[in-house]
């Protein structure tokens, strides 16, 4: 029997398949918002994964996430599966997908967008390419690839 | 205010205009035809077409000719206008939210004219008001009713938006009016001929777009070369505050420079236009030449606003 490297939580969310080296960002992500004070993470980093040459797993006990939280990872780590768990079993497996506007999850890279003035209103995201992931300001329509860095 | 799609695409009656995109060829065609209609009244004939109707002009960033010819067009079909030229004098400085503002001013004008520092501001705007808002210029993006009336200038000299050699010289990396005057172009099927130092080159992201939408693009720095081509040579204001220093700005200003000389291999059809003001980009002595298109193409912004208005506000076509 294949020695476990992390042990099987009761309830909570999988994360499994990031990209390796991702997963930081991916807890980052979790932590700002999601998180319950007294949830346990465990993080396996670099870990063989026959799909991915190598990857990162993230097991999260006592969370399920929000729709908002699957959309943050989906920009981070779009190869990414989320299982959640109860009892021991998975009772629900799905890959993370990104739906066509993105809301309140990114900052908008572009300072002088009406989006980061101090005005009633989420940012505000067109999904205009999956693969790889490109979004489209909804206010100033700037364009933004690089999602680590915009993070709400 | 922001209408479904399938309405879209019958009539203006009633929608914004945040975004050249917001507008299909056939929407942009139908805005021209009746802009060349309105020439007329632009000129003086009394119109009653919006009287009664009330159109705020929120600027809440200098500009003299948008809200004037905005003005002018509004007075001339007969309706009236609510003005806040100065953002000092508003509200805004008190720390109320744009958002606030145009909700405001939403319960008493029938339209809203905005212009605003910050890019996005009319798409803001747009969702804060249940009457229809009109981007006249939002920060460093879009500034759709420019470039209607660059696109009216061009259809009034050659009959037509398609095919024609447009060459776009100056800052084409900050300059708002090319921006969506390229796209317009890329859809109408003319050539984007780009001249433009390389400091000021078109943005990449722009030119994906571009490419895109099938676009004839090139670039073409030599201005010689790139006057000798053009049907069209739409200059732009290169700014002092976009350069280290000021003698690298005069050195790439002056190479940008058109005069008489620098079109005397030029087509003789040839149009030399500008969204003005301009600050020693086209030389005086341009004006008197049969290319000079940039005073007739300010006077457009008249009827072309007009058009435009009347298409959102007037009586329109009914549906249903």
């Amino acid at each position: 029997m294949r020695e476990l490297k992390i042990t099987p939580i009761r309830n909570g969310t999988v994360i499994d398949h990031i990209s390796s080296g991702l997963a930081l960002e991916v807890l980052r992500i979790l932590g700002l918002r999601d998180l319950h004070k007294d949830a346990t993470v465990s993080v396996a980093l670099h870990v063989r994964s026959g799909k991915l040459g190598w990857k990162d797993i993230l097991k999260v006990e006592d969370v399920e996430l929000t729709p908002r939280a699957v959309n943050a990872i989906a920009l981070i780590a779009p190869t990414a599966t989320i299982s959640i768990i109860r009892e021991y079993r998975v009772r629900e497996k799905r890959a993370v997908d990104l739906p066509p506007k993105v809301v309140g999850v990114l900052r908008c890279p572009n300072p002088n967008c009406i989006s980061n003035q101090p005005e009633p209103v989420e940012s505000e995201f067109e999904v205009t390419s999956r693969r790889p992931a490109v979004l489209r300001c909804a206010f100033c329509e700037r364009r933004v690839d690089d999602f680590a860095h915009h993070l709400a | 205010m922001e209408g479904d799609v399938a309405a879209r695409r019958m009539s203006l009656h009633g929608r914004d205009l945040v975004s050249i995109r917001d507008l299909s060829r056939e929407e942009i065609v139908s805005v021209l035809d009746s802009a060349r209609k309105m020439i007329p009244f632009a000129e003086g004939r009394p119109s009653t077409a919006l009287a009664g109707r009330i159109v705020a002009m929120a600027f809440f960033e200098p500009s003299t000719r948008t809200r004037l010819s905005f003005e002018s067009a509004v007075h001339r079909l007969g309706g009236s206008c609510l003005t806040i030229a100065d953002a000092g004098a508003t509200s805004l400085r008190k720390g109320e939210s744009l958002y606030d503002t145009i909700r405001m001013l939403s319960s008493y004008a029938d339209a809203i004219v905005l212009r605003h520092p910050h890019e996005g501001a009319a798409r803001l705007a747009a969702r804060a008001s249940d009457r229809p808002v009109i981007n006249a210029g939002d920060g460093a993006g879009q500034h759709p009713t420019q470039t209607l009336l660059d696109l009216a200038m061009i259809r009034e000299r050659f009959g037509t938006l398609a095919g024609l050699k447009v060459v776009l010289l100056g800052d084409l990396k900050y300059g708002r009016t090319v921006h969506s005057l390229a796209y317009a172009l890329a859809e109408f099927g003319s050539e984007i001929i780009l001249a433009s130092p390389e400091a000021l080159r078109l943005p990449e992201e722009h030119r994906e777009d571009l490419k895109h939408l099938g676009a004839k693009l090139r670039d073409e720095p030599d201005l010689d070369k790139a006057v000798r081509q053009a049907d069209v040579l739409y200059v732009t204001r290169i700014q002092k505050e976009r350069f280290a220093d000021e003698s690298e700005y005069r050195a790439v200003a002056g190479s940008y420079r058109i005069d008489a000389h620098t079109l005397r291999e030029a087509k003789p059809e040839l149009i030399v236009m500008h969204p003005l003001p301009r600050a020693g980009e086209i030389a005086s002595d341009v004006d008197t030449t049969p290319h000079a298109a940039y005073f007739r193409q300010a006077f457009l912004a008249v009827p072309v606003r007009m058009a435009l208005l009347q298409a959102i506000l007037g009586p329109g076509r009914r549906r249903g």
